[in-house]
Parts: structure tokens; sequence; C-alpha cells
């Protein structure tokens, strides 16, 4: 009775619905290479009534009611979690954290075990990040329940892909035909990796510019494993015209495994300042996936800056994963 | 035991020049004969194996295996892996010396080679350490492995990095005739490596493991063997850049053989693609263009023979995430349909692929163990059957092998071991063939 209550109820249904013609058919979000430009307009689409639900008095919608998502994080994360689970909360879902710094993982738990356990609490939903690239994909043969990857290895991380280009959506017209410039530990960086999926499929030139240590290999060598870009290690150069720029954090270690001479002469070389953002164009836009090393890889100035969208970002993480998991709810056998 | 006709197959064996359709008889463990067409065997008492269809070959020889005895008898014993070998037609096998203690002194080797006489069904020769404890810190005592019937010598899994302990190892081997076998490896260079270093590494995220860590390896040893005239024998190569090293240096005379492996002639990098753990090995899983270049290699006798390298792990060093899993692959039973995949597009032919299943890993070894590798008169029956037209599909349950770990798992191959004959006993045959007892 409830259920046909809140059917009927106005205030609680989604706004705009989704476009009837592109079918959903994830049933777990590994990464972005597998998503087509429908898709991806898809879950703009959905974002957008998400950001309206956001802006209601009440940000509460039952679409995920009788849902259990688990967060199983074996990494530190402040806003990709806390992200996930007050999106999970918007959506009604019942949540519940697992962290391996405090749960059996800590006791030598594998992994396997760990998603089993899971499955029979009655998991739905997992949330999942890991040190380890490809985690999530293993998990996906010995659990039923959905499986969202929060970031694995230097391998992938969708969401993070998925609020970036509905940030650029927000701000530009079309997508089609823009230049991304991202800057910083390519190699290393699943950011990095999802943004050149997400980036290219949406139509978008994309240039990767860093030290050659911080490069990934075989880029350009087989187009269909890997999107085309464009290497230029040159800073002042890559950033000629660009319409949006992504920073990415250095992890300070970087530098005691010898891919850097210095921190020092990372700064010199390849921080965002704002007379190298000068170069770019006017209207370009600044993106930091977050936790900054202010001073290191972007200028406190470019961070805080009129071309900043790092805080919307963050805002917009929410609206995104709350898309995704509906979506992801309506996949699922009822 | 009854004497054994093998009747009316294409027998097959390299080391004569011979490629006929005819019998073999097979008496008190050795070929007593062997005849033409429709020729009838000289005497008339004996069992028969109908062969009709199937080719008969002298037994595989594997150079390179790992038996996991003693120390890790949770991924394979001498008992598991010996029926594996049968299983995948191989009557002699080599098994490496990184075992748990390693084969770095005589009372190890004596262990395998009373344990092999008890619990085996076909020859296993040991290979023995280049160091002591493997640690590549000074030679294990080389003279006395010699003395105990190893057949080479080789820290396997750990390259001889000290560039003056690989050269005192070729030195003080050649007083024995036996070669050193290195696994070519830049250990600074592969460090947390994966999975081969290219577009498909950087796709998934994983550590890579350039060619470049095999080739400044290869190169190194080359010249070491060439310096001090010792025989060396590179393990498991898999680049091209490996391939011309090795050819130009058998040009130039250096004595040096080599081995590839069936899975890295077969399959490439794009294995790994959705982190099967199954395809983890090491050295990793190349290139099209280096298949290429292996296969050419093989035909031109660059590479002198194949070996499996078979690396059995338990389930649960699998099953886990990419980076844990062990590296390694069950190879013994899938070998022959793997390498058969090879022979109809004619990128080799079946006598190659038999000569260097046989005839070539016998030259290797050398006469330490009686003439092996052939079907000459007289020689020990180690005699392989197998249907080269007959598809199948790898069901790991069927394995004798501890080791499940095969990428091929579930997938259709063509070409299979019908009987293994070993010393003249039958150490394997499929349920589909009958011994007709007369």
């Amino acid at each position: 009775m409830k259920t046909t209550q809140q059917k009927d109820n106005p205030a609680l249904q989604i706004k705009p619905k989704a476009p009837e013609t592109t079918i959903w058919r994830h049933h777990h979000i590994l990464d972005v290479d597998d998503f087509t430009p429908e898709e991806i307009e898809l879950v703009f689409h959905t974002t957008k009534a998400m950001k309206e639900v956001l802006s209601r008095p009440i940000k509460r919608v039952p679409a995920l009611r009788g849902k259990t998502l688990i967060t199983l994080f074996y990494e530190p994360s402040t806003r990709t979690r806390l992200s996930f689970e007050l999106a999970a909360k918007n959506l009604s879902a019942d949540v519940a954290n697992l962290s391996a710094s405090v749960s059996s993982v800590a006791k030598g738990e594998s992994l396997i075990d760990t998603l089993s356990t899971l499955q029979a609490l009655g998991a739905d939903i997992v949330v999942m990040r890991h040190p380890r690239s490809g985690a999530p994909y293993i998990a996906t043969k010995y659990i039923e329940a959905s499986i969202v990857n929060a970031g694995d290895g230097w391998h992938a991380h969708p969401t993070q892909a998925l609020l970036d280009l509905y940030t650029i959506h927000e701000h530009k017209k079309s997508l089609k035909g823009l230049k991304a410039v991202i800057i910083g530990d390519i190699m290393h960086s699943r950011v990095a990796r999802s943004n050149i999926w997400g980036l290219t499929t949406m139509g978008i030139a994309v240039t990767l510019c860093c030290p050659p240590t911080l490069l990934p290999v075989g880029l350009n060598e087989e187009p269909h494993q890997l999107p085309q870009v464009n290497v230029e290690p040159n800073i002042e150069l890559a950033l000629d015209r660009a319409d949006i720029v992504m920073t990415l954090r250095l992890q300070l270690e970087r530098q005691q495994s010898g891919l850097l001479p210095s921190i020092r002469e990372y700064i010199q070389l390849y921080q965002l300042t704002e007379a190298r953002l000068a170069r770019a164009k006017p209207d370009a836009l600044v993106f930091h996936p977050g936790p900054i090393n202010e001073g290191i890889e972007i200028s406190p100035a470019v961070a805080h800056g009129p071309q900043s969208v790092i805080n919307e970002q963050v805002t917009n993480g929410v609206a995104v994963r709350m898309a995704l998991l509906y979506l992801l709810a309506g996949s699922q056998k009822q | 035991m009854k004497p054994l006709l093998i009747q009316g197959g294409r027998i097959i064996d390299p080391s004569q020049g011979i490629d006929v359709s005819g019998s073999l008889l097979i008496a008190d463990g050795k070929i007593l004969w062997l005849g033409k067409g429709e020729a009838a065997p000289p005497q008339p008492d004996y069992d028969v194996l109908n062969a009709q269809g199937l080719v008969a070959c002298p037994g595989f020889i594997d150079l390179h295996c790992h038996l996991r005895q003693p120390g890790d008898e949770e991924k394979e014993t001498i008992a598991t892996g010996t029926r594996a070998a049968a299983r995948g037609g191989f009557t002699t096998i080599c098994c490496m010396p990184n075992t748990n203690p390693p084969l770095d002194n005589q009372t190890a080797v004596e262990f395998i080679k009373s344990k092999s006489a008890l619990e085996g069904v076909v020859r296993v020769l040991p290979i023995g350490c280049i160091s002591k404890g493997r640690k590549g810190e000074e030679l294990a005592e080389m003279g006395e492995l010699a003395s105990a019937g190893v057949i080479a010598f080789s820290d396997d899994g750990e390259p001889t990095t000290n560039s003056r302990l690989m050269r005192q190892a070729l030195d003080y081997s050649r007083a024995f005739d036996l070669p050193v076998i290195d696994h070519c490896e830049d250990k600074a260079l592969t460090e947390d490596g994966q999975m081969n270093e290219g577009v498909i590494s950087t796709k998934l995220g994983l550590r890579g493991i350039s060619d470049a860590a095999e080739e400044i390896m290869v190169a190194r040893d080359l010249a070491l063997a060439q310096l001090t005239g010792s025989r060396l024998h590179i393990a498991h190569v898999t680049t091209e850049g490996s391939v011309e090293l090795i050819r130009r240096a058998k040009e130039k005379g250096i004595k040096v053989t080599a081995e590839v492996t069936p899975h890295h002639l077969t399959l490439t990098e794009e294995k790994v693609i959705g982190y099967d753990t199954n395809a983890k090995v090491n050295p990793p899983l190349r290139t099209k263009k280096d298949i290429k270049a292996l296969i050419q290699g093989l035909n031109d006798n660059t590479i002198d023979i194949i070996a499996t390298d078979h690396a059995p792990h338990t389930e649960a060093d699998k099953l886990c995430e990419f980076d844990l899993a062990q590296f390694g692959i069950s190879v013994f039973e899938t070998a022959l349909g793997s390498l058969m995949s090879l022979v109809p597009d004619g990128e080799i032919n079946l006598t190659t692929l038999i000569t260097k299943l046989t005839q070539e890993p016998a030259r290797i070894i050398g006469n330490k163990y009686g003439g092996l590798g052939t079907l000459a008169i007289g020689a020990s029956a180690d005699v392989t059957i197998f249907d080269p037209d007959l598809e199948w599909v790898v069901d790991t349950k069927d394995f004798a092998s501890k080791g499940r770990n095969t990428p091929l798992a579930g997938e259709r191959l063509k070409g299979k071991v019908i009987a293994t004959i070993f010393q003249g006993n039958l150490a394997y045959k499929d349920d589909s063939i009958k011994v007709k007892v007369k």
C-alpha cells in the first residue's frame, strides 16, 4: 500500500524521466570503457533529476528502499566513500560500511571470503575500493550483488570520470570537439585512465602532460584497446587553447622510487599556475579529484580561483552516484 | 609382461628420419621391431593396441617442469606430476630444483630419484641448483650433483643476477659437460611486474614486465657463454629480441640451446584481459609479433626445443587479486593440444613439432640415461600415441595434476594423447582405447 501511495505522490517522484530509447544494461559499474555515449547521456539525464531531488528541502526519495548497500574500502577515502554513503541514503537504501583496517580483513581474510560474507549478509550493491587493479572484476565472479568500482589500483575510477564529465556537461553546450589536458602522474592514476575513456567517448580530445617517467607505455599503439591521445610533456604547449584542465594528485613516494629527481623540480616543470593556465582558453575549467597537495601539482591561487570547479566536482559526485545507483537498482531482478 | 604390438599407425621418429604407416613391437621394455605397412611381426605372441588413425612417436621429453616435491606437496607431488606428464604424452621430465629444500645437494637429488622410482609413472631427471640455496651467492657442489645424476644446473625462477657467479657456474660446469639453464630476467626492471609491459598492461593498470628485462639477461648470458665456451641453455624464451640475440649467437658458434613453452607459442597478453589469474605467468604472455618470431625461431632451429614450464599451483594461489596471485600455468595435460593448433596452418609441421619434443631435448640431455627420444631398435620403449584430429574440451576436473591453473579451461583443443608407454608399460591410456589381449 505504502509503495502505491509513494508512486502517486509527485513529491517523491524523480523527474525528468529517463529517455525511453536508451536501455541501461550494466549490472556492475567497473569502468567507463564499456559505456556508450548514449549511456553517458543517460547518466547525465538521470543526474540532473537527482540534482533536482537534492535541491528539495527533504532530499530523499524511496528509489532504493529495501536495498542494502555495503561500502567495502581497502584504502582510505574521504570524499568517495562519504559521497556514496550520502547518495545511497538519499535514495533510502540501507547502508553499512566495512573498512579493511577494522574488519576481519586485517586478520587475513581473503577478498573472496569477505565477498561471500557480504553476499550472505544480503548485500544488493557493493561499493568497493581496492589497492589492486582488477579486484572488482574478480569480485563479480564470486558475488551476485552489483559491484560499483570506487577505485581499483591504477586501473579505474569510473564514478569520478562520470562526475567530471557531468561537471563539464553543466558548463559547456556541447562536449564534442573540446580539448582536455590531463597533467600529472598519469601512469599510476586510475582517475586519468577512466577519464581518458570517458572524455574520448564523448568526443573530447585528450592531451596527456607529465614527465615521461610517469607516462604509461603502449599509448596509441592499438586504438581498439586504448583510445588515441596526444602526449605533450611541455606544460605550456599542452595547455594551449585547452577547454578542460585536469590536475592529478602527486603521490610523494614517486620521488623516492626514482621517477622524479625532486618534488622541487616537479613543481617547477608541472605545477598548474595562473601564468600557465592563461595559455588555456579564458573559460577553461580546472579539475582536481582531491585530495589536493596544494602548492605541488596546483597553486593555491588556481585551486581556489574563478576557473576551479573542484567544489562542484564534489557536489556533483553525490548526484552522479545517486543516478548510477538508481540505474543499477533498476537493472536488478526484483 | 607380454609383448605389445602398436598396430597400423603413422609412425614418426625424427631421430631415424622415419615417417611411415606401420606397426611397432615392444617387449621387455625395449623397442623390438618396426614394420612398415602390413608387415607382420617376427613373433606371434603379443597384445595389440590398434593405432589406426593415430600417430606413434618417441615419448615426449620435457626439459623444464616443476613437481613441487619436496616442500609444496599441496601444489603437486612426484606421483601426481608424473601422472599428469603421462596424460600429456611425456615419458621423461626434468624437474627444476626450486623445491623446499632446493635440490642443491646430493641428498635432495637422491630423494627425487628414489621417490620417482617408487611413485612416479614416467622417468624423472632432476636439475640441480647453480648456487647453494638458490641464493645466487656461492656455487652449489656441482660436481657432487653431477655424480648424483642431475642433467643440468639452474636456479630457476631466480636468475643468476651476479654476473661473476654466472661465469663461474658456466666455467665449472664444463668439467661435467652439463648445461647451465638460466631464467633470464633483470629483477631490477621487473620488480612487482604482473604481465607483459605494453598497451594491455596500461589498459588494465597492472605493472608491466618489459621485453628488455629478458633480453638484457639473454645478452649477458650469451656473452658469458662465449667467454667461457661452456654450454648455456636459455629457459622459456618469449620475445622477438631474445630470438634475434640467440640466432646471432648461434651464427657465431656460441654453445647455446633454447626452449619455448606451448603457452608462449599460442597465447598472447590479451588472455589477461578480465584479470584471469590463470593467465599470470613468468615470463609473461607476450604479443602476436613475439609469437611469430618464436615460431620462426623454432623452424630455423634458433630455438631447439619445446618445454612446458609446467607450474602447478593450488586454487587458493590463484583465487585472489591479480597482483597477489602466483605465477605459473599447469601445462602437461594441454601441451600437445595447444601445440597442434600450430600445425593445420603450416606454422610448424608435425615432424618439426615432434622433433622439438623428442630428439632435440634428448640431444641436450645426452646419453647419460641411454638413448632417449628415439624408436630405434633396442631403445627404451618410451612411446607416445596421439590422435592428431581428436577435438576435446579442457576440463580441469579430469587433470591428474593437482594444479588446475590453466587459462585454457573450457577451451576446445584439437589433438589428444591416447596412450603413453614408458619402458614398455602403459603409463596412461585414454578410456576410448582398449588393448586387445590375444
